[in-house]
């Protein structure tokens, strides 16, 4: 059986001493578990303590605060399904985070956990044995990116579904630490490397997301199409969120478009071709060219990465298709949104 | 590899299927070690520990969690259900009852985790439809059966649950009639 | 003589035909199956090995001094202490229990840490330090064609080719020159793994200064048996092997493993019970998985459709070690004159050692490989001829109780209701190549062995034994080797048991798969048990009948052969008062003949093949199914559906028919992840920087099973041909079912759009690539190029039984003396007879 190396573990109550315990380059946060764990397992995550935010009160629910959303960090992805306000209101969002890994997961995974996920690699995610046999990784003990050996960084892709559909809606993140709490765009959360790929200091915490309200369903189209093998389990190997907003002509005033899985951050789309004039056929060929462009998929997943290339555009088209009401000419993602 | 060989032992009250049980584990080791190794409740199996195969689900406070990634110390104070737990003295349950006379089991070793995972459904969902169970499930692995008998032994519990008389065709036991081609 | 042939007892059946709860049902929904990693024991300590980190290279030095001194170490082992090689087939005795100067593959173990806990012995194994001297790697059958030194290992046929195999039946040449059609394809099936959910564990149990048990997940416990005696160097009688319940084999549990011999051997040294349970990595260098196989077919076809000739040739990438490899490397050719006549056939194969982990057999052994290529390839035959193809199969059926070109002795055949039924059910006439742009359906079929003719290792001794227990109490014990993983065999044994007895399953106890306290079957390989432990259980339970008949009779002054065993009573046929309870009746043999006890054993006939290779591919018969599936394909994106899969399979007859169809479904689902998206890859740095060699994703999450969204509606058919070679007729379900499913899909996805991947798994972005390469005018194929030119060597030529021949090779000089097919009872005495012939050509596999 592969078991977690010791450690020692920590649940304070109170989200001070959470912050105060995230000390010292031996100490993690967890919060659900189901990426840490895994990853301390195969020994490419260590820890000598792990502080837990699961014993922090106040921290899980949904909840209307003015006009925004408000998910606490540690809600866990299966009660985010579950909220039928969210589902009404937040569509893409319900089925990005229903897409998420399998219900066990969900009924364990947190809403925050998820935005903050590891990066991914099939050269990364591996044990300590593995990783010894191909002389180790830049991600971890290594000095070459094996995906791009003549790269200087590493090119983990991002494995959230959750943030590619937050960042398309606009969504806010709340973040703690010793220095007081701020507030941050989801967008800005991330950036584009496989190692540093969260832009918040490690001792601070994410403790809600907050969606604005001018991105619910009476205000906002949105999509999400996520790629992956089997209806269930894998994560994305290609995702794409879009958020299309329009005025009464049905002009486009503003847009968003976010693909996941297919670079170390969500990747945004140049959508400028979208706005001002209502969605057309041709304006959404010229848009998925653009998200054809910016995706840099890498043989470090599952299934060939030219061909999830491609297939950024065809993903990118049918969800414009979908939000436009035109014919989605192509197959839907084989999992649909089902409660339970 | 900054760890420890050592880490600290927990003392613990579990809750497993309505019996309080004292154990002392190492506060690193997950549920999963503890139901099979410190209760010697092996009924819940492991397939890699890692959360991807599902054979060790087990319900916490009724929701369907992978004792593999769960610490021990986490399932302080919670409801833990495991496969033991199914039977009411000794007769079984009804799902228990349905994957038996419908052959939903072959080797076995992924049942319990599954049998666990669809208990909590039909709690939630008494009457779930097929979508619903597959759905609850699609985090199981199964290499011997296929999954659809899977499905039909859980929806056909669940109307023996309710007392709905609903039960798998004949075909679905005896295989489907050899169609007969007319002008043949 | 079978029981329903029986003069004694004649009646309906009782239990068998009928859907029966499985006699291990109750303790697998309740978790009480102890499976082997479910077991402990006072004082038990645990094992983590040491694997390879380099995928070819020579052992420098194993620097145990840390990992030595760690916190509960209690020893670390070493190869030179088990010095003596093995390996399933006598042919190849190529592994070591510890690798002691070389290994062969990332995973080959080096040490093994026994330790108080397993994270300590995890923690000491991380702790010691290998160094290596690195060897070239190869990783496929080209590169090893290309690198013959160094070699992989010092046997084989020649550089770093293990095995070749060059055979002619028949006047191919001939053949060919009649065709009106010659069609040639390149194909090629990705290697998978078996992927049980259940990893293997095993624990080793002291009971004496020199007595061993060994509880294991193991399908073949017999053959860990004798391997352990030979590496352990103990008299096998010292050595016990219980196979517990199995937790998913599919032929990945079938080979003796490194763990098994370890924990053995520290158990008796340490003098304390040791376990392993690998981890699901460590699972995945167990492998012995699905060879990848290239391969070339050629076939003359007559303008009706009829096959003439055909040439295939086979390319085995095999791992690091021989394991099955010698018979998978037949099997890719043996069984493909089972299912349509085929008058002339020619078959080369070479398989190559590679740095990887070794392949051997996983459900339809080497078999589904070269289906897939027969069946792709008579569709497109069919295309070309303008014949629909499940016409054009219908009319090339092979004939029941023929010989094939290859000297196969074919039983009953199904295999014309079986297509007639998926036809009809799947709307096939009205329905194929008529569909809307983008949906298609497809058809293949296959065969499959109901047991392997002959045993691992070359003995005299039968295959299959079974013993019963009677006494006062009116219960029956059972024993017998078999090993129950899933299939259902505990319930096969106990059905027939009870059914000839005519008392209830649950008086039947059953004790099997122990080597102390069980007669040896040989395991569950090569879909054997329902035959062969089912005609032992049979013969015990008759004789056990035959004494009860005799002390009844005697009692209630009745013939013995008027009784009927049925509903826990013997009684006179005709005057069911006129008799006695079942444990009565026990207690009347009891007392006339004292303790009761019987045997029953199973001999497979001999099969008429007598030149070398011959002993791979006979079977005492022959299963057959038929599959259609219909799919749905995006053309936007490459992507497919798989929406309902109607099969139909000949079974001879169903012992019980629920447990059949679990069987189906279960083939249909493991085909259909080979189809999809099963593959055991590789991975390759860039060779300035690395000479690595890793499997790419040893994980439950990246190796692609298909899961609960991933399978669509299957139809199953029960063809019951009552085969006279079967216990009750019956026939095997296990791996038969699996065959023509990868096939019909790739038919499938060409009624759907036009276009042919040549090439297992069939990946959407091959799908789009031929698309688009149809778009662009060139060939809608998706595939390998071209086949390696391979120096298979001078072919052994064998006359077919149409032309005359005796099954003897030409040059053999026995030839012609002893023609004919000869005997195919199966009895002790026929076999012994045949066996005074010494046939030495014959090659002793699976």
């Amino acid at each position: 059986m592969l078991r977690l190396p010791p450690l020692e573990f920590r649940a304070p109550r109170r989200l001070e001493e959470v912050v105060a315990a995230l000390t010292g380059d031996d100490v993690r946060l967890v919060a659900g578990g189901t990426d840490l764990w895994p990853n301390m397992k195969r020994r490419h995550q260590s820890a000598g303590t792990v502080v837990s935010l699961m014993q922090v009160p106040g921290l899980r629910g949904i909840e209307q605060a003015g006009s925004e959303l408000v998910i606490g960090a540690t809600t866990s992805l299966a009660a985010v399904i579950r909220n039928e306000e969210l589902r009404l209101r937040f569509p893409a969002l319900a089925r990005a985070v229903a897409s998420i890994s399998s219900p066990p997961l969900r009924s364990m995974g947190t809403l925050g956990g998820n935005l903050c996920v590891d990066t991914r690699c099939t050269y990364y995610n591996q044990s300590e044995e593995w990783r010894c046999s191909i002389d180790y990784c830049l991600k971890e003990e290594g000095s070459i990116c094996w995906v791009a050996t003549k790269s200087p960084r590493c090119w983990a892709h991002s494995a959230s579904d959750s943030a590619p559909i937050l960042c398309a809606l606009g969504a806010r993140v709340k973040l703690v630490g010793k220095n007081g709490d701020r507030l941050v765009p989801v967008t800005d959360l991330y950036r584009d490397d496989g190692i540093d790929y969260l832009c918040k200091q490690p001792e601070e915490i994410l403790t809600e997301v907050l969606i604005p309200a001018e991105s619910d369903h009476d205000h906002c189209h949105s999509a999400f199409w996520k790629l992956r093998r089997r209806g269930s389990i894998d994560f994305a190997v290609l995702s794409v969120a879009a958020a299309v907003w329009t005025d009464e002509q049905d002009a486009v005033t503003r847009a968003a478009i976010y693909l996941g899985a297919v670079g170390s951050s969500p990747m945004p789309v140049d959508v400028t071709a979208l706005l001002g004039q209502p969605l057309s056929e041709e304006l959404i060929v010229e848009t998925a060219r653009q998200a054809r462009k910016i995706a840099t998929p890498l043989d470090n997943t599952d299934f060939a990465a030219a061909w999830r290339g491609k297939m950024a555009q065809t993903y990118t088209h049918a969800a414009l298709n979908e939000i436009a009401g035109l014919p989605v000419r192509c197959a839907p993602p084989r999992h649909g949104l089902t409660v339970v | 590899m900054a760890s420890t060989l050592t880490s600290s032992l927990t003392t613990a009250v579990l809750s497993i299927n309505g019996e309080d049980r004292a154990v002392v584990f190492p506060v690193h080791h997950t549920l999963l070690e503890v139901l099979r190794e410190e209760c010697a409740l092996t009924g819940t199996k492991h397939g890699c520990e890692l959360g991807e195969c599902g054979a060790c689900a087990v319900l916490v406070d009724g929701e369907p969690v992978l004792s593999c990634l769960m610490l021990a110390a986490e399932a302080s104070g919670r409801t833990i259900e495991t496969v033991e737990g199914l039977q009411q003295d000794n007769a079984l349950h009804p799902l228990q009852t349905a994957f038996a006379d419908l052959g939903a089991t072959q080797c076995g070793y992924c049942i319990p985790g599954i049998l666990m995972v669809a208990k909590g459904l039909l709690v939630r969902e008494p009457d779930p439809s097929d979508e619903q169970i597959r759905e609850a499930l699609a985090g199981n692995l199964c290499r011997c059966t296929g999954y659809n008998r899977i499905v039909l032994a859980v929806k056909w519990a669940g109307a023996m649950a309710r007392g709905d008389e609903w039960r798998p065709a004949d075909e679905d036991f005896l295989s489907t009639p050899i169609p007969v081609v007319s002008g043949q | 003589m079978s029981a329903h042939q029986s003069r004694i007892g004649q009646k309906r059946f009782e239990l068998l035909g009928k859907p029966f709860r499985r006699v291990d049902a109750r303790a697998k929904v309740t978790g009480q199956t102890r499976f082997a990693d479910d077991l402990s024991f006072p004082r038990m300590a645990h094992v983590k090995l040491v694997r390879s980190t380099a995928a070819h290279a020579n052992i420098k030095h194993v620097d145990c001094t840390v990992a030595e001194k760690m916190p509960g170490v209690l020893y670390i082992l070493l190869g030179d202490e088990l010095p003596v090689p093995y390996g399933i087939l006598p042919v190849s005795q190529d592994e070591q229990t510890l690798a002691i100067d070389k290994v062969r593959f990332v995973g080959d173990p080096i040490a093994a840490v026994v330790a108080l806990t397993e994270d300590q012995a995890h923690a000491a194994a991380l702790a010691v330090k290998v160094d290596y001297d690195l060897l070239p790697t190869i990783d496929s059958v080209r590169t090893a064609l290309k690198i013959p030194e160094p070699r992989i290992h010092d046997y084989g046929d020649e550089g770093n080719i293990h095995k070749k195999v060059s055979l002619k039946f028949g006047a191919v040449e001939d053949g060919f020159e009649q065709s009106d059609l010659i069609l040639e394809d390149t194909v090629f099936f990705q290697g998978n793994t078996h992927l049980p959910i259940e990893q293997h564990s095993a624990v080793a149990v002291p009971e004496d200064e020199d007595r061993i048990t060994l509880y294991s997940a193991t399908q073949t416990p017999h053959y860990v048996h004798r391997v352990l005696a030979r590496v352990l160097q103990l008299p096998a009688s010292r050595i016990r092997v219980i196979a517990c319940s199995v937790g998913g084999g599919f032929g990945g549990k079938t080979d003796p493993f490194n763990h098994e011999i370890v924990v053995a051997y520290l158990a008796l040294k340490l003098g304390r019970p040791v376990k392993a349970t690998l981890t699901r990595e460590e699972v995945f260098y167990c492998h012995r998985g699905r060879h990848p196989v290239l391969m070339h077919i050629r076939t003359g076809f007559s303008k009706d459709g009829a096959m003439l000739a055909q040439h295939l040739r086979t390319a085995l990438d095999g791992g690091g070690y021989g394991s099955y490899g010698v018979a998978s490397t037949f099997y890719t050719g043996a069984l493909q004159t089972t299912t349509y006549t085929l008058p002339a056939y020619r078959f080369e194969a070479a398989r190559a050692f590679t740095n990887k982990p070794p392949c051997g057999p996983k459900r339809g052994h080497g078999t589904p490989q070269p289906r897939f290529a027969l069946e792709v390839h008579l569709d497109k035959a069919a295309h070309k001829l303008g014949i629909d193809p499940a016409e054009m199969r219908l009319r090339n059926l092979a004939p029941a109780d023929s010989v094939t070109a290859n000297w196969l002795q074919l039983g009953s055949i199904g295999l014309g209701e079986c297509i007639e039924a998926v036809v009809a059910g799947s709307g096939w006439k009205e329905r194929y190549g008529k569909l809307p742009a983008g949906r298609g359906l497809g058809i293949a079929c296959g065969a499959y062995l109901c047991g392997a003719g002959l045993p691992i290792y070359w003995n005299h001794m039968p295959q299959s034994g079974v013993q019963l227990k009677l006494d006062r109490s009116g219960g029956v014990a059972v024993f017998c080797g078999q090993a129950e993983i899933g299939q259902g065999s505990d319930s096969v044994l106990a059905a027939i048991v009870a059914e000839v007895l005519g008392i209830s399953l649950a008086d039947v106890r059953l004790c099997v798969a122990d080597t102390d306290l069980t007669p040896v079957d040989l395991g569950s390989y090569s879909s054997r048990v329902t035959l062969m432990v089912g005609h032992a259980a049979v013969q015990a339970a008759e004789r056990a009948r035959d004494m009860i008949a005799k002390a009844v009779g005697d009692q209630l002054d009745v013939p013995a052969n008027h009784l009927v065993f049925a509903e826990g009573r013997v009684f006179q046929a005709g005057d069911p008062s006129a008799g006695l309870d079942f444990s009565d009746a026990v207690i009347a043999a009891e007392a006339r003949f004292g303790t009761l006890g019987t045997t029953g054993s199973y001999i497979p006939p001999r099969a008429p093949g007598r030149y070398r290779g011959a002993g791979v591919g006979p079977s005492p018969t022959y299963s057959y199914t038929a599959a259609v599936i219909e799919t749905e394909v995006d053309a936007q994106t490459g992507m497919y559906d798989v929406k309902h899969v109607w099969v139909a399979h000949d079974i001879g007859k169903a012992i019980n028919p629920t447990l059949v169809l679990g069987q189906i479904e279960g083939s249909v689902y493991m085909g259909l992840g080979e189809a999809m998206m099963e593959e055991q890859e590789f991975r390759r740095l860039p060779k300035r920087l690395s000479s690595a060699l890793v499997h790419k994703m040893p994980s439950m999450l990246e190796y692609k099973s298909p899961g609960f969204h991933d399978m669509p509606e299957i139809t199953s058919y029960l063809i019951e041909t009552n085969d006279k070679n079967g216990p009750f007729g019956a026939k095997e379900v296990g791996q038969g079912p699996l065959l023509p499913v990868i096939p019909a899909l790739a038919n499938a996805i060409f009624d759907a759009v036009g276009v042919r991947v040549d090439q297992v798994p069939i990946h959407p972005d091959l799908v789009l690539k031929a698309l688009q390469a149809g778009a662009r005018g060139k060939e809608a194929r998706a595939g390998p190029a071209a086949f390696p030119d391979i120096d298979f060597g001078e072919p052994i030529i064998v006359d077919t039984p149409e032309q005359g021949g005796d099954g003897r090779a030409a040059d053999d000089p026995k030839a012609r003396r002893n023609s004919g097919v000869g005997s195919s009872a199966g009895t002790m005495k026929d076999r012994d007879q045949a066996l005074k012939e010494k046939d030495s050509a014959s090659l002793t596999t699976t």
